[in-house]
């Protein structure tokens, strides 16, 4: 049979691929190899996953020109180009896990900048711990990961999701304290679940005396939500919360606006920032929005967050969004702590003529320091980014903690406006070091001094 | 007793794999782990394909194998690699010999929807559940092999050994199940049940034993698959990793024990190349390659190896 000779052959090309390409010699380092991982496929990919993808290409593309403004202005990262590899995160933790070893141990990359779902972080940490890996998340949520374990080649330069339901009660407090009942539409999922149960926390720590009458959890992508709206109805709630993102939160609003359900409801949304362009008339006036920290809206003026609207615009024509936002704080944070490595180097190499071999040790100090060196650099730093300043205080220097801030819509000649923005610092809205976030909310935001 | 060709096969490729170990690059060891596991579980869909059954809810079975090694792991604390499995073989087991008295009476889709359904449920109970992580699952971490404490390297290699051992041994009683009375029952069934029944044997009893073989066979896989991966979650037992076990099993073909470990070390590496390569359209290189090999060889990746013996 030919095509049976054909195929012998495909199968046996693919075997011969494989083999060849583990034998790939390595050369001398001419570039930093940064292994991006996003969503390209799946519900994440339109709202998180290719917005992250095209900032990680417009943000290295400026890096390698050196266009970045100062402290940020040399080329690539510490002088070296920086070349990306850019995979799928869909599919699962599992493939996950094997394509995170294929990026290690095949593509042979320096760092690993990405996952936004929190699964794939839970996953892929420990095992960048045992291939010894500088691993840098991007955006997942979940405070486990640092808060359930402690590693040291991981890192997370944003915020995790505890802020989003402590700073949304605070500001709904603030500006609405008759509050008296509330409910949620959350997605069935893990996010969704510990959006809800943080913000219930929070609300009956801060105010016990608010009622809780009706959490909705229609399933992720649920996409028809005339069940849950009329439950809503029925329960007649001051105020609503709800971690919707993406399809779902435009299909929701889509559903709910029409059947009035806003009238007599203010919405709480604490995901709801980066949407605001696509819900224009869609969002009622008096709905609190915000994201995981000070992105887009929420962002003060900085040439930093000029630089970000203007490499991205110049990509995608678009103003930047959170996604977009996390990316050039993972990349930023990463090229802040590399260079600060370089630093740190020569200036405890010792001084000129104090040492026997002078030229060896000069060139010692010069060289690019290793990634111990680097995780040493990353641990505990502070660096600015487009949000703002971000320090890694929690998890023992791996996690990044910021401010955050809330806003409330208002609807102006076609465009979504957001005004009476409020920011509440790192410290307000986030656990101390060592004390879960729930166990941190329940009790009452101790903070030991 | 005489051995058979495959007989002989498994045990040099046991040997042989196990030796080469120490000598493969660490991403080939990582892609053969996967391959195996899945492997492991497709062994058990070309059980019940032979048998005429399709089931479209294989990942409830190699999701439970992976949760029962994952409460061994977290719940009684007792991170053990052999433990793990013999949950994951037991846990399945149990569930579907239960499950099996309903699933034995259906055939055709009516057998794939219901199958499908179970594992639907599951998927569904566990992402309600919040102490188990619901969607974003937890990690379990495997310390000792038969009491033996295990570090860094050495880790690795007994995740591959354990992996490489009991695929095998799955595949040599497979092969020697296929070969006996009842195994070569199943062949049997599919052409023609009422036939198999005047014949004396019972066809709800086979398919019912089938059931459960195949659903051990998967939680091998799953608590194989968790040591490995050291993460589990819910969405092992979501429909298109049910879809992809059957995508394997039509891939390898039903003709050898040999087939279904082939098609999964096939699938893994084109799946792993194509996500290197064309990130944006990894999906589009599985759905071409499945086309072809369903237009030009509908016995699957075996038949290429099968058209060498004289018939």
């Amino acid at each position: 049979m030919k095509i049976g000779t054909v195929l012998r052959a495909c199968v046996a090309v693919t075997a011969a691929l494989g083999i060849s390409l583990s034998a790939q010699a390595q050369d001398k380092k001419t570039s930093i190899k940064i292994g991006f991982v996003t969503f390209l496929s799946g519900p994440a990919a339109g709202p998180f996953g290719v917005p992250a993808k095209v900032a990680a290409e417009a943000i290295v593309e400026s890096l390698n020109a050196g266009k970045a403004p100062p402290p940020y202005q040399s080329k690539g990262i510490g002088g070296l180009p920086i070349e990306l590899v850019i995979i799928d995160e869909a599919g699962g933790a599992t493939k996950q896990v094997s394509e995170y070893r294929t990026l290690v141990q095949r593509q042979d990359v320096d760092v690993v900048i990405g996952y936004i779902g929190s699964g794939d972080c839970l996953a892929v940490a420990p095992v960048a711990e045992e291939l010894k890996k500088l691993t840098v998340l991007l955006d997942c949520g979940t405070p486990r990961i640092f808060e359930d374990a402690s590693y040291k080649y991981v890192f997370r330069t944003r915020p995790h999701a505890t802020m989003d339901a402590v700073a949304a009660t605070m500001y709904l407090l603030d500006n609405r304290p008759a509050v008296k009942r509330v409910s949620g539409i959350n997605q069935n999922y893990a996010y969704g679940q510990d959006s809800w149960n943080d913000f219930e926390a929070t609300i009956k720590t801060m105010k016990p005396a608010v009622e809780i009458i009706s959490s909705q959890m229609p399933k992720f992508g649920a996409g028809q939500y005339g069940a849950e709206i009329s439950a809503l109805i029925s329960s007649t709630p001051d105020v609503i919360h709800s971690s919707l993102w993406g399809g779902d939160l435009e299909a929701f609003m889509l559903q709910a606006q029409p059947r009035d359900l806003f009238k007599s409801a203010q919405l709480v949304l604490v995901a709801g920032e980066p949407y605001l362009h696509r819900l224009p008339g869609k969002i009622p006036d008096g709905t609190i929005v915000g994201a995981r920290g000070t992105n887009g809206v929420f962002a003060q003026d900085s040439p930093f967050k000029r630089w970000l609207v203007e490499v991205y615009k110049a990509k995608a024509g678009l103003e930047p969004n959170y996604p977009a936002y996390s990316t050039a704080q993972s990349f930023l944070g990463l090229k802040a702590a590399y260079e600060k490595a370089m630093r740190d180097k020569i200036g405890s190499a010792i001084p000129m003529g104090a040492a026997k071999n002078v030229k060896e040790e000069m060139e010692k100090a010069y060289s690019p320091p290793n990634q111990e060196e680097i995780i040493a650099a990353f641990e505990k730093l502070t660096f600015d980014s487009p949000s703002g300043k971000v320090k890694m205080a929690l998890g023992k220097g791996h996690q990044a903690v910021m401010g955050t801030a809330y806003g409330t819509t208002r609807f102006e000649n076609g465009v979504v406006k957001v005004g009476n923005i409020k920011y509440y610092e790192a410290e307000r809205v986030t656990p101390p070091e060592g004390v879960t976030s729930l166990d941190w909310i329940k009790s009452g935001f101790k903070r030991p001094n | 007793m005489k051995l058979d060709r495959t007989t002989i096969a498994i045990g040099v490729i046991t040997v042989g794999l196990l030796a080469a170990s120490p000598l493969l690059p660490k991403w080939a060891m990582s892609l053969l782990n996967v391959s195996l596991c899945y492997g492991t579980v497709v062994l058990g869909m070309m059980l019940l394909m032979r048998t005429g059954l399709v089931s479209f809810g294989h990942g409830l079975y190699y999701c439970l194998g992976a949760y029962a090694a994952g409460t061994v792991d977290q719940m009684l604390k007792l991170p053990d690699m052999a433990l793990m499995v013999a949950a994951g073989a037991a846990a399945t087991g149990i569930v579907a010999a239960i499950l099996g008295l309903l699933l034995a009476r259906y055939r055709d889709i009516f057998f794939a929807m219901l199958s499908l359904a179970f594992s639907m449920i599951l998927y569904g109970l566990l992402v309600k559940s919040s102490a188990l992580g619901s969607t974003d699952g937890f990690n379990i971490s495997a310390k000792t092999l038969f009491g033996v404490a295990l570090v860094d390297d050495a880790r690795r290699y007994a995740g591959f050994g354990i992996t490489v051992v009991l695929t095998t041994l799955s595949a040599f009683a497979l092969n020697l199940y296929l070969r006996s009375h009842r195994g070569r029952l199943a062949e049997a069934i599919r052409d023609n049940e009422l036939r198999v029944e005047y014949m004396g044997a019972s066809v709800r009893a086979t398919i019912h034993l089938h059931y459960v073989i195949s659903a051990v066979l998967a939680g091998i896989g799953g608590a194989l698959m968790a040591i490995n991966i050291g993460h589990i979650d819910p969405e092992m037992t979501y429909w298109p990793q049910s879809g992809e076990f059957v995508f394997i099993a039509i891939l390898s073909g039903t003709g050898n024990v040999f087939a279904p470990l082939g098609g999964a070390l096939v699938f893994e590496t084109i799946r792993s190349f194509a996500y290197e390569y064309s990130p944006n359209t990894w999906q589009m290189v599985l759905g071409i390659t499945m086309l072809v090999v369903m237009i030009f060889l509908p016995g699957g990746l075996w038949s290429l190896l099968q058209r060498r013996k004289p018939a």
